[in-house]
């Protein structure tokens, strides 16, 4: 039964592993994908060079995650498009795809589908849990949900729930996905088209609200593809060029009601909501030790929204570090390399190491 | 600033260490690279936060095993509740503040009582140096004149007379020599670095 109220009599989730679990099963870490994120975290599959995963500079041998010290965790979200269970899959109830007929899912309904993989891998509890943005959000939604299934949450550029400028934010682009032609109301698959415009437009959206000004103009600045504007609609400016392909890239791998249906489970998420907004009181359950990082220049989930995850977790008197990355980055920052950054997810993340319980 | 285990720096943590309720809430501004954090932690059990600005010293400190947060003092301690904690700690960060007066304030707001401890500039030997017509350095002081991040520096009597103007009392005083002893006799000559334990004048109900 999902948080909509609506069953779902079987899904599928598909995900990957690295490293090895000790003899203990203590020294697992899960982590969490955001929006458009994969299972596919680290590494590559063999003979394809470009298929790198997507936080492979932070999961691997004698990276931040460790892989030879822990077992690492990557799971594409039910409701997802990469092989877990969504929109796109077939419904065995009707023999076609789910569409718009699949219930809108939630970070709680994710978490525990993941506790269900974590029962089917018989780890009772996680070294750490991490993740950012939203999956950031399913990290802090653990240590509420499962308070003693584990040891650390990881959580990095997220926030305690989305501002209306946020929402704002995730309206638009869902506008632009349901209002494109060939959404036919979601049920696009039968006509054998895509709603690629809607979906082009929702990342376009989407990529800028990622970066922070100062990043943009650092890396495109008012740059020209040519050496003169040419008085036309077409592509002209390098951040044009940029944002244009980035839309197309996703366009063609990103299933629409995915996007949907993942954007409203970060619209939806706000755990102080049971306790009349107290983030403190809903916090009160929590038992990990966290650690919370924040970017400067992330104006989507902003420094000020970390601290107050962090100003909650002090009320309760938790074990909780907080790192504010100085960074030009803006939110795609938790994505990046970043030597301050990298120091304190390796200093932490040896502290999770040393405090297995075999160590 | 605080200097990794320097002979004085152990020497002001001793003595504060004993003035730190057993298993009480501590927070320690400018934490550095949290070993007194820790040593308290080991030593009294306490469940204490550390504050820290500078990202060498918040790695030190995450991998110091002590809870770290990366804010900057000079704003204030607004993200803390008032008496949140039962002890402040400022040990040998005060001299290198900005707003002097505001942080003895919000000392005085978050927690039930404060530590505050800093090189004593009225010590014979800065004198002397003083009076040899150069800025003094000493174990405490290491810095030149150019590079030190000492921009506030005060003796105990300096210290004393500002403590009624931000509200606050002296409950207890440790004054310790360059070898870490006690001392007693002509402290603000004597006395290299300064240990004072301060509360709210009017203790608040």
């Amino acid at each position: 039964m999902l948080d909509c109220g609506l069953p779902l009599t079987s899904f599928d989730l598909v995900y990957e592993t690295y490293g090895t679990l000790n003899a203990q099963r203590s020294n697992a870490i899960l982590i969490c994908h955001a929006l458009s994120g994969t299972h596919h975290v680290a590494g590559h599959y063999p003979g394809q060079p470009r298929s790198s995963g997507w936080w492979d500079n932070m999961v691997g041998p004698g990276k931040p995650v460790d892989t030879n010290r822990f077992f690492v965790i990557g799971v594409n979200n039910l409701g997802g498009c990469d092989g877990s269970t969504g929109p796109s899959s077939i419904d065995p109830a009707t023999g076609h795809p789910y569409g718009p007929y699949f219930p809108f899912v939630t970070v709680q309904d994710w978490v525990q589908a993941q506790a269900r993989l974590a029962d089917h891998l018989h780890i009772d509890c996680f070294a750490a849990v991490m993740g950012g943005s939203l999956g950031g959000m399913q990290a802090l939604q653990w240590s509420l949900t499962y308070p003693h299934r584990l040891r650390h949450a990881i959580v990095i550029a997220a926030a305690p729930n989305l501002s209306a400028q946020n929402i704002g934010f995730n309206e638009v682009a869902r506008q632009a996905i349901t209002t494109d032609p060939d959404f036919h109301g979601g049920n696009y698959y039968a006509q054998g088209v895509i709603p690629e415009r809607g979906l082009r437009l929702a990342r376009m959206l989407g990529h800028i609200t990622y970066l922070s000004d100062d990043a943009m103009m650092e890396k495109f600045g008012r740059d020209l593809l040519a050496k003169a504007p040419h008085f036309s609609l077409e592509v002209e400016f390098e951040i044009e060029s940029y944002l244009r392909y980035q839309g197309k890239k996703f366009s063609e791998r990103f299933d629409a009601n995915t996007y949907l249906i993942m954007t409203k489970a970060l619209d939806y998420f706000d755990p102080a909501l049971p306790y009349g907004g107290q983030l403190s009181k809903a916090l009160a359950r929590a038992q990990a030790n966290f650690l919370v990082v924040s970017f400067t220049s992330d104006w989507r989930f902003s420094p000020a929204r970390s601290r107050e995850i962090l100003k909650a977790l002090l009320d309760n008197g938790l074990a909780v570090s907080y790192a504010e990355i100085d960074s030009s980055q803006g939110h795609d920052a938790f994505l990046m390399e970043n030597p301050d950054y990298f120091a304190v997810m390796h200093a932490y993340l040896a502290r999770v190491f040393e405090g297995l319980p075999h160590a | 600033m605080r200097e990794p285990l320097s002979f004085a720096a152990r020497a002001d943590w001793l003595a504060l260490a004993s003035w730190i309720e057993p298993r009480s809430r501590v927070l320690d501004l400018g934490c550095g690279d949290g070993q007194l954090l820790r040593h308290l932690q080991q030593t009294r059990q306490v469940s204490g936060y550390g504050i820290e600005i500078e990202p060498a010293r918040v790695v030190s400190a995450v991998r110091n095993g002590v809870n770290v947060l990366q804010m900057n003092l000079e704003t204030g301690l607004s993200g803390f509740d008032d008496r949140s904690f039962d002890t402040v700690i400022l040990s040998q960060t005060l001299q290198a503040m900005r707003h002097t007066e505001a942080i003895l304030r919000e000392i005085l707001r978050v927690g039930r009582e404060g530590i505050v401890t800093f090189p004593n500039f009225g010590f014979w030997k800065n004198r002397m140096q003083v009076l040899g017509g150069v800025m003094p350095k000493s174990q405490a002081m290491p810095y030149e004149w150019f590079d030190t991040p000492n921009i506030h520096l005060c003796t105990l009597r300096d210290f004393e007379s500002l403590c009624p103007r931000i509200g606050a009392r002296v409950v207890q005083r440790l004054v310790i020599g360059p070898q870490g002893e006690p001392v007693e006799l002509f402290p603000n000559l004597r006395g290299s670095l300064a240990i004072y334990r301060i509360q709210p004048q009017e203790r608040r109900p």
